[in-house]
């Protein structure tokens, strides 16, 4: 409309005052600024720099740079997209279940009217169990020998074989991960007004009308939020493989292979490379989740709160 | 189009609380029909209750003869505008007006010529591609009004459509609402506190006072011939001036003096069975300074008081003039909650009640000095203190 003629084009000029708070914010932001830099920049770009040399523990005197010889080794290698695609093949699957459990979780606990706490906190056990406690757990539930899981489906020693081991660490991710989407999505169902739906009642719409076109919408920057922690969170998935299988039978994650290369052979320049491959591959995701969602992105809103 | 017909319909919330109380209301095809009542008297209850959204505790509910308890909102074919306006973040203007039909698998160009028909009526055309967090307080608020009337439904609830907007586009809307219901002429049910916008709006007006239906009527019914203490006091503003009063010979003697009831108050008073003790009601604009009378019609038809003017304020067309007067004030359960509705409950500076009334622009009234006053006998009501009835009720 009309009044955007008498707007301003250049920037206003801020006031003496304006300016002082301003400097006051950054020196108020500084400190946290700069441990900030310390504890994650300063990893980063070591890890960077290790991954630009032939750098071997065990044989320590060949350290030399080598460019991108090493990223040219990782990514030519079976071993690395092996894993690639079972972290890949994981993730999606556990997100997606989690998402849909998480969901009816979150509703049932939204609308549970007697007991509330207590469903909650029922709910969030498995979260607060220590990954590799649960992940034990679910070792002896399948193993051969105490496997009281195995012997009930009848199963041989699942977690020799690729596809149940996998079925399995994804069970055991779900299991555990499942409460946090449940809360997370939660926070999100307290942003959709009751008004709201009950004007989609008014306006037509059945449960699942109100679901799809009202609800899901309008806590999509929630969903968001959720599934990017979660799929950032399963693409790094270590514990659980680490105990089940030890990534044997083409079972490790990219993780378990850095973790191998890095910890157990010693070779610094591989390791690095494949951390840094990691890294990256988490900034794509997060890149795609906020360019996909466009608008909707966290903080970025103005149609979601009304 | 329908008729809604109220039988007997009861909420009790499953907390214990009874919202609504064996409300028997019948409301006419076409009809624009008014709840209006204090904060939880049982308005939106009993609005939500039409709609669906709330399940009623007993009685019946019918739309055009058939019983519609059990029927979902969606069944039940009825559009309602709510006072958050409700409207969907993440559709344009146009996709939220479209929403009911889409829903009811329209086809899209009757969609589109509904819509911008809709669109057109509510001047909302040039926005149609907007999202309601862009839009103004009164834009929003037609949305909504434009979600409800695309799909032409039997009947229209809005649940204070208005309360959200500042008081010069609240008169504004209320206009237009009132020529779109006329247009229209779809039965509406309009719920509100504001005893304005009730008088201004409604065919017949519904007063509500904690759960139960005082009086149904037209607004200048109810304004003339209020059933009771609660009415009066609800309906009109500045509203009615109460007095306790004793009633005499044919005469009811209150802190304003003797007044010599005329024949018709008298003969209603006497058919009631009034009590000794009663409330004297009389509205502002029965006073009028007598300086401006016919000294001889003044004292016929009314009585005089002198009192000394403690605000005067001059609206231009009218003269308001406050005094107070000596003595009890009239105490009964109603005129302590409508008190407390609008918030002057003991305010208590002042021994003695208020007297609002309203005087011709011409008269000389000046602020602390003393004024002579009349008052019309005829317009007199009187109230039973302890039932809050009024015994003048014509009805
Ligand atoms: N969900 C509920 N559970 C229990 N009691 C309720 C519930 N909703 C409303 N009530 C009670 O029912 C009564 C009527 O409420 P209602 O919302 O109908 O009032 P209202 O007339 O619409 O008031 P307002 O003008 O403030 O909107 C109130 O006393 C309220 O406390
Ligand atoms: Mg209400």
């Amino acid at each position: 409309m009309s009044h955007v003629l008498d707007r301003p084009s250049t920037k206003p000029v801020l006031s003496e005052g304006k300016r002082a708070e301003r400097r006051l914010g950054w020196l108020l932001c500084a400190p946290a600024a700069i441990v900030m830099l310390a504890v994650t920049a300063w990893p980063i770009i070591y890890s960077v720099w290790l991954s630009l040399q032939r750098y071997d523990l065990r044989f320590p005197d060949d350290r030399q740079f080598v460019g991108l010889a090493n990223y040219a080794a990782v990514l030519s290698n079976g071993y690395w997209w092996t894993a690639f695609g079972v972290t890949t093949v994981i993730t999606v699957v556990s997100v997606v279940i989690e998402l849909v459990l998480g969901m009816l979780l979150a509703l049932a606990m939204h609308r549970t009217l007697v007991g509330r706490g207590l469903v909650r906190t029922v709910t969030l056990i498995p979260y607060g169990i220590v990954t590799v406690v649960a992940a034990f757990s679910w070792f002896y539930a399948w193993n051969s020998d105490t496997g009281y899981l195995a012997a009930l489906f009848g199963a041989e020693a699942p977690l020799t074989q690729r596809i149940p081991s996998l079925l399995i660490i994804i069970l055991a991710e779900v299991w555990k991960t499942t409460p946090f989407m449940a809360l997370l999505l939660m926070a999100g169902l307290a942003l959709v007004p009751d008004d709201l739906l009950r004007a989609a009642s008014m306006d037509g719409a059945n449960a699942w009308q109100r679901f799809t076109r009202v609800m899901l919408p309008v806590m999509k920057p929630a969903i968001l939020v959720a599934l990017l922690f979660r799929t950032l969170d399963a693409f790094r998935i270590f514990d659980n493989i680490f105990i089940l299988t030890k990534g044997a039978n083409d079972t490790s994650s990219v993780s378990m292979q850095t973790y191998n290369n890095l910890i157990r052979g010693l070779n610094l320049g591989i390791g690095s490379t494949m951390s840094v491959l990691i890294f990256v591959a988490v900034a794509i995701i997060a890149f795609v989740f906020v360019k996909l969602f466009g608008a909707s992105a966290p903080g970025n809103d103005p149609g979601g709160k009304r | 189009m329908a008729e809604i017909v109220l039988d007997k319909v009861s909420k009790r919330y499953p907390d214990g609380a009874l919202a609504v109380s064996e409300a028997d209301i019948t409301i006419a095809d076409g009809e624009f029909i008014i709840l209006v009542g204090p904060s939880g008297c049982g308005k939106s209850t009993m609005l939500n209750m039409i709609a669906g959204l709330e399940d009623i505790s007993a009685g019946e509910l019918r739309i055009d003869g058939e019983r519609v308890n059990e029927k979902a909102p969606k069944d039940r074919d009825i559009a309602m505008v709510f006072q958050s306006y409700a409207l969907y973040p993440h559709m344009s203007v146009r996709e939220n007006m479209a929403f009911p039909l889409r829903l009811a698998k329209v086809d899209d160009a009757t969609v589109r010529r509904k819509v911008d028909e809709a669109a057109r009526i509510l001047d909302l055309t040039q926005h149609l591609d907007r999202k309601p967090a862009n839009l103004s307080g009164g834009q929003r608020q037609r949305v909504a009004m434009g979600r409800a009337i695309v799909r032409n439904p039997k009947a229209f609830l809005m649940d204070e459509p208005l309360s959200n907007l500042d008081a010069k586009l609240r008169v504004q809307m209320r206009t237009s609402v009132s020529k779109l219901q006329k247009q229209l002429a779809t039965t509406t049910v309009y719920v509100t506190h504001d005893q304005t916008e009730a008088m201004t709006l409604g065919d017949r007006v519904v007063v509500l006072r904690s759960g139960k239906v005082q009086q149904i009527g037209s607004p200048q019914f109810l304004y003339d011939n209020p059933a009771n203490l609660f009415v009066a006091g609800f309906i009109g503003s500045p509203s009615m001036n109460f007095l306790p009063g004793t009633l005499g010979e044919g005469e009811l003697m209150t802190a304003l003096g003797p007044v010599t009831l005329s024949d018709r108050v008298r003969r209603l008073v006497e058919a009631a069975g009034a009590p000794r003790e009663v409330i004297a009601g009389i509205r502002p604009e029965h006073f009028e300074d007598v300086a401006l009378m016919d000294a001889d019609h003044a004292a016929r038809s009314g009585s005089t008081f002198t009192a000394t003017v403690d605000v005067l304020e001059s609206m231009g067309s009218d003269k308001y003039a406050y005094f107070t007067v000596e003595g009890e004030t009239a105490a009964s359960a109603e005129l302590d909650e409508l008190a407390a509705d609008s918030g002057t409950a003991d305010t208590g500076a002042t021994p003695g009640s208020q007297l609002v009334t309203r005087l011709s622009v011409t008269s000389h009234a000046r602020e602390g000095e003393p004024l002579d006053v009349w008052f019309d006998a005829d317009k007199v009501q009187v109230f039973d203190p302890s039932t809050g009835r009024n015994l003048t009720y014509a009805g």
